[in-house]
């Protein structure tokens, strides 16, 4: 019994110093995000052209566009404005968009979960199926499996996407009539608004309809935003896995006669799958950048989509917002991925 | 020069890094002879009479929603293509490896700084980074080409520091130093020879990665602007005369996706040629 103790407790401070880690690791990222804020901020002030004038329009009079100066606190010394920016930004407010005419925070959260589902959908698409054949054509190096996959991870890595998206619309979804070509839901679809997430909606009202709907609706953008993913996925987890095989250990494992599928699962996946966890994490932040294409796209009614729309029209707090909303993402996406490594592998924890 | 022999030999050998040497080598034979390749050098020229026309002997491509050859757009813009990416990534060398050279090599506080700037710059996704330096700017070819410098130079400082640091104690250079040789003579004539392969490496896989971040910046509109020959944009004009006009949205991409391809392959050829240790590399 004693033993069994002594691992318990083993794993409860294991538990608290992975907290801990985790903690550390969230500090590391708020001097990011501020110096993020910071670039974003004093690029505003670089551009020739006057905001205010912007804001104003074209024929305001001296005294409206003073009007608006004011208003939007653009008269204060700029490290004055620059603190009142990030203050505000602690407190949730982004300012207002000029084209919606509404907070970019209302805009983003309203957007968000379209472009969640998105970007979740293709990474756990690329992760399900890039792990396993990655794994696979470890196993059968310089097969005709593993040169049809780096093929297809070559090409899947200097695809642009904005292109990939406008073939497979044009071939699947209108050529051969598949899939739908944009859109989240087909218009006129009934669906209660619960969570935002067209899916979790559907299955949480059992609209059965609506769920196959969007699901349908989902598979080519996913595939669009996903296959650089599964194309690094397969990539780092072949080279895991061949570099493992290559160490002793497997050698001996290998000698003490277990049995293939227990040695690949148990023993190689575990020290191969680091190297794809560590790019999942920056994948994450490559979603969300990669979104802003393929909504604009796919007319898919998310936060890239919002993003591609203030770009044209120069709407500067949305596009600070978006920035902001990116890093974010970056940042929990890296978080992420050092809680899943240590999990993995605990000595990341205690280095 | 006998040194570089086996290299060569073995870089023939892997048929991937061969084709992408091609690819690019024949990229840049098209944007110089440009103009007697492409079936018609009025690139700009509006005809109306001949618009949206499907593949045909005359226009092997077809033409544009302004009745302008898409085969001669598409030669043209290889030119912006290379110059973007040319610029793009000398001008993240000249900015990165100077500034990553002398932060591994010189430990203080500034290397500390410029460590903890790169550092920031590489957690946010280049693309997001461009854009937003790209909107606020005036879009143009120019923006686009300061933006992608400006978000590309920290994969280089970042390289070239971990060399630099690692080089800065081994014996070569300690003896150097105790010859009295001053710190800039050490940086550039005996620390940068010894770095220069990788950033061999990492600049042609940045060149891809450039092209198809550029071509993003012009497909968004904050890239080149109308009526310029570039890929991206080309793309984001076909994109609203679809489905009708397959062939205004295909061979643009697809020119786009083989260039980028190319420097894909040679730059894992290389890769695997000069330093084997690096096999798997992060883009």
């Amino acid at each position: 019994m004693k033993p069994c103790k002594e691992k318990q407790s083993f794993k409860g401070v294991h538990c608290l110093k992975l907290l801990v880690y985790s903690f550390k690791r969230l500090f590391y990222f708020l001097p990011i995000l501020v110096c993020l804020i910071a670039i974003g901020f004093f690029l505003f002030y670089l551009i020739p052209a006057d905001p205010v004038r912007l804001i104003a329009g074209p024929y305001a009079t001296q005294e409206q566009t003073e009007k608006v100066r004011q208003q939007y606190g653009l008269d204060k010394p700029l490290h004055v404005q620059f603190s009142k920016y990030l203050i505000r930004f602690f407190h949730g407010d982004l300012g207002t968009s000029i084209y919606t005419h509404r907070p970019v925070m209302e805009d983003l959260i309203n957007r968000a979960p379209a472009t969640l589902e998105l970007g979740f959908a293709s990474l756990m698409g690329s992760i399900l199926l890039g792990i396993p054949v990655g794994v696979f054509v470890a196993l059968r190096r310089n097969s005709w499996a593993d040169h049809l996959c780096r093929a297809i991870t070559i090409g899947g890595l200097a695809v642009a996407s904005f292109w990939l998206g406008i073939m497979v619309q044009l071939y699947l979804g209108y050529y051969l009539d598949l899939f739908p070509i944009g859109g989240r839901i087909t218009p006129g679809t009934l669906l209660k608004n619960l969570t935002g997430f067209y899916l979790i909606d559907a299955l949480l009202t059992l609209n059965m309809k609506a769920f196959f709907d969007t699901l349908l609706h989902l598979v080519l953008p996913a595939t669009t935003l996903g296959l650089p993913c599964f194309a690094t996925i397969v990539r780092f987890t072949r080279g895991g896995v061949l570099d493992t095989l290559k160490s002793d250990c497997v050698l001996y494992e290998r000698a003490m006669g277990l049995s293939r599928s227990v040695l690949v699962y148990k023993y190689i996946l575990r020290s191969a799958i680091t190297a794809p966890i560590v790019q999942i994490g920056l994948l994450i932040g490559y979603t969300i950048a990669g979104a802003i294409v393929v909504e604009k796209v796919f007319a898919w009614p998310g936060v890239g989509n919002f993003a591609a729309t203030s770009i044209i029209m120069f709407d500067y707090n949305a596009i600070l917002g978006f920035t902001l909303w990116s890093g974010i993402a970056f940042c929990i996406g890296t978080l992420l991925a050092d809680i899943a490594l240590a999990l993995v592998d605990p000595r990341e924890v205690s280095r | 020069m006998i040194s570089y022999m086996p290299w060569v030999k073995q870089f023939f050998r892997d048929r991937l890094a061969v084709f992408g040497f091609f690819i690019i080598l024949s990229l840049i034979l098209v944007a110089i002879f440009a103009p007697y390749l492409a079936p018609t050098t009025s690139i700009y020229d509006v005809h109306l009479s001949e618009r949206l026309q499907p593949p045909s002997s005359r226009h092997l491509f077809g033409t544009d929603s302004q009745g302008r050859d898409i085969l001669s757009r598409v030669i043209y813009g290889s030119r912006i293509t290379i110059v973007i990416a040319v610029i793009a990534i000398g001008a993240s060398l000249f900015l990165g490896v100077p500034l990553g050279l002398f932060a591994g090599y010189s430990q203080n506080w500034l290397s500390g700084t410029i460590q903890r700037i790169s550092d920031i710059f590489l957690s946010i996704p280049q693309l997001i980074l461009a854009i937003a330096i790209a909107a606020v700017l005036k879009p143009s070819i120019t923006t686009a080409i300061l933006a992608l410098s400006l978000t590309y130079w920290p994969w280089f400082s970042r390289l070239v520091y971990a060399q630099a640091r690692s080089l800065k104690v081994s014996t070569f250079i300690e003896a150097t130093q105790a010859l009295g040789a001053s710190t800039p003579r050490i940086i550039f004539l005996h620390v940068l020879p010894n770095v220069i392969t990788p950033i061999i490496i990492r600049s042609t896989i940045g060149m891809g990665y450039t092209i198809l971040t550029a071509a993003a910046l012009g497909f968004l509109g904050v890239g080149a602007q109308p009526p310029s020959p570039e890929w991206g944009l080309t793309l984001a004009e076909a994109r609203e005369f679809l489905p009708k006009t397959w062939w205004f949205a295909l061979f643009p991409g697809l020119a786009i996706f083989t260039v980028v391809m190319g420097f894909n392959m040679l730059g894992d050829g290389l890769r695997d040629v000069i330093d084997p240790r690096l096999r798997i590399s992060r883009k």
